[in-house]
């Protein structure tokens, strides 16, 4: 059992009305921007934040720190912040919460990051279908400004440049969460990802060096300089992995929602003590970790482990489920923590209508610019829809290897790579159950959503 | 008959404007204004955008398709989009679609013969501890079962009944998304009691706000 700890990053969630500005302050918003741009220097405060160890909360887990390290402007250009609101990961839904419930952490911590990194403007691209939470943040903003914490002189200091936050809304496109394609989107174009390099930090939005952090990322960085970066740190379980963040528990538990704890907690205590354990008490079957481009994870397989220099050695013989969980402990695992929100399934679940669901998405998000990824989303599809339908042969099962395996690292973007992962993760792991299909289809009575239907439609 | 934005929007439009340096980034923003004023992107309203933006149509076309949420045909007067990606699947999303369906009298991808509804499948709204859910106009509606969602309906289908409907929307009780009460209970799927939807359908108390924190392990 987890012990629960002081929230942080959620600490005004339960503030009435929070998200405006005078509640928010005085329960302790804008304390931290306020000391930091009226007491410290932009190097203090990138040191902190690489000290802190924080891992990019959007998905890739790239330290932030070093990020924002990799700025190096030339002569006459402009350093832009951007913060990435375009939670599309199905099984994601942490960043939302920050932008509805605490706004203002978000202003705060992009006012500190932009004095850091001396960015004079902040966008906040915001997915189209948060029409909500784009005005949440857009009054947030406005009061900042009329308080004086924005504009010229943010806190009344002459910091050489002025700080100014916009919202850019979206228009319903996963790919645009996807650094480079978010910035094609943000200049007014089709959210086409760029070739990489030049990166982001040294040619972005508008050709100048650009920082993109994720909403959870920046709305961490007033908790970071207020503790300072070590201290911060020293919140995780994990080393070189800090902090506290925000997970998300959906699908087959008691209770659904978002926890905060600190970095390293493992799966089954987030499923069991946070999530209040498996709906109807029924078995856990799989768990897509962080997102459903990351890898499904099986309880019943163990870690393998035995060299004692394995970063894993500590778990071996141990349920896949009980590795802490971190971005580095996953990628040894084999998969990613991605966004930290994961999806439960327990034994209802047929995994191959699980991955047919899943490769839908893919197949309808896939921006259509390389081949592999366009093409090979389709393929997918079809080869699972016969599966499904009785429509299927046993080679069937190898052509999804075979498909994913050519996508992968053969795009411009990673979109290729984050489907043909959790595909191969779900042949390989549950294998049998894709031969089964092959062989007899997927009878109607298997079908995902059996076990919640019921109780949706009962009360009709 | 060519088409331009109200007095008010036109002057968001110059707001919007000093946001960039570039005004073709304006082009999203833009957009957006236009279909809340017109319903949809009409050829007239790209072309009152490329006039505007001193774009070409061609380049606002191809940002017009790339994006889902910007309509190139004329939508009903609400689009309902129903989520089906795997979170809201594994807690009833198909129940919900069949329901609109049925309700409706059109599949998904079509508008009700008396054009109140257009119904729409969407991939993931990030809102996936709340499943199943719906968004309509610019609203989330979550934790929904078909007696809720009737009720959501009902209240959209009302000219003028919007603001009855957003109250029932995740946002006038946000926060307390949950409903686990009800579903903590259930194993193979009991039939829900009277008290059980009553009580799930109410907005709950906005002091018990945050699920977050871990207060509950």
């Amino acid at each position: 059992m987890s012990e629960p700890i002081k929230p942080l990053l959620t600490s005004r969630y339960g503030v009435k009305e929070s998200w405006k500005l005078a509640n928010a302050e005085s329960a302790g918003a804008y304390a931290t921007a306020r000391q930091a741009l009226t007491t410290r220097k932009p190097e203090e405060l990138k040191e902190e934040v690489k000290k802190a160890n924080i891992r990019g909360r959007g998905g890739a887990g790239f330290p932030a720190g070093v990020k924002w390290g990799f700025l190096n402007p030339q002569a006459g250009e402009q350093i832009y912040l951007v913060i990435n609101a375009d939670e599309s990961e199905p099984g994601t839904f942490k960043d939302r919460s920050i932008m509805d419930l605490d706004p203002h952490r978000l202003v705060e911590g992009a006012i500190i990051s932009c004095y850091a990194i001396g960015a004079p403007v902040a966008y906040i691209y915001v997915r189209g279908e948060l029409a909500f939470s784009l005005k949440r943040l857009e009054q947030a903003i406005a009061e900042a400004r009329q308080a004086g914490y924005l504009g010229e002189r943010p806190f009344g200091v002459d910091l050489g440049h002025p700080i100014e936050i916009y919202v850019h809304s979206g228009a319903g496109a996963y790919i645009c969460g996807e650094e480079t394609a978010l910035l094609n989107s943000l200049e007014g174009r089709r959210g086409e990802p760029r070739l990489k390099p030049p990166f982001p930090a040294v040619k972005g939005v508008f050709g100048m060096p650009t920082i993109v952090n994720n909403v959870e990322t920046i709305a961490s960085v007033p908790d970071i300089i207020e503790m300072g970066g070590d201290a911060w740190s020293l919140l995780s379980r994990l080393p070189g992995d800090g902090g506290v963040r925000i997970y998300g528990v959906s699908g087959h538990v008691k209770n659904p929602g978002l926890f905060e704890a600190p970095v390293g907690i493992t799966m089954r205590e987030l499923i069991d003590d946070y999530a209040g354990g498996m709906l109807g008490d029924r078995p856990l079957k799989a768990v897509i970790p962080g997102g459903s481009s990351t890898p499904v994870l099986d309880p019943r397989r163990k870690v393998h482990a035995p060299a004692e220099d394995h970063p894993l050695h500590k778990w071996h013989g141990m349920s896949e489920i009980d590795v802490p969980m971190g971005v580095d402990t996953y990628r040894a695992l084999g998969t990613m923590l991605g966004t930290c929100c994961a999806i439960v399934m327990d034994d209802s679940v047929n995994m191959v209508e699980a991955c047919r669901n899943l490769m839908r998405f893919y197949k309808h998000e896939s921006c259509g610019q390389c081949t592999p990824c366009r093409e090979g989303t389709g393929w997918l599809v079809d080869v699972l829809n016969n599966l499904v339908h009785g429509r299927g042969k046993t080679e069937d099962v190898d052509l999804l290897v075979n498909i994913s395996n050519n996508m992968m690292g053969n795009t411009i973007c990673a979109f290729a790579d984050g489907t043909a992962m959790p595909m191969l993760g779900m042949v390989q792991k549950f294998r049998e159950e894709f031969m089964e299909a092959a062989v007899n289809g997927v009878p109607d009575g298997v079908r995902h959503d059996d076990s919640v239907r019921g109780m949706v439609e009962g009360a009709a | 008959m060519a088409f331009s934005l109200s007095p008010e929007r036109e002057r968001q439009v110059d707001e919007i404007l000093t946001h960039y340096p570039e005004r073709r980034a304006a082009l999203l923003p833009v957009l957006w204004l236009c279909q809340r004023q017109n319903g949809w992107i009409s050829p007239e309203v790209v072309n009152y955008v490329a006039e505007r933006l001193g774009l070409s149509t061609a380049i606002i076309k191809g940002v017009v398709t790339f994006y889902t949420m910007f309509f190139d045909e004329p939508v009903g007067e609400n689009v309902v989009w129903v989520c089906r990606t795997l979170s809201c699947d594994l807690r009833g999303g198909k129940a919900i679609q069949d329901h609109l369906e049925k309700r409706l009298g059109c599949t998904a991808g079509r508008t009700s013969s008396d054009g109140k509804f257009t119904l729409l499948k969407a991939e993931c709204l990030a809102a996936c501890g709340q499943a199943p859910m719906v968004q309509i106009n610019d609203y989330y509606y979550e934790n929904l079962d078909l007696e809720l969602l009737d009720r959501i309906i009902d209240a959209h289908a009302d000219k003028g009944g919007e603001a009855a409907a957003a109250e029932l929307s995740t946002f006038a009780r946000f926060g307390t998304p949950r409903r686990n009460d009800r579903l903590a209970q259930a194993s193979a799927p009991p039939p829900p009691t009277e008290e059980a939807v009553r009580v799930a359908s109410q907005p709950p108390p906005a002091a018990e706000a945050s699920n977050a924190g871990g207060d509950e392990s």
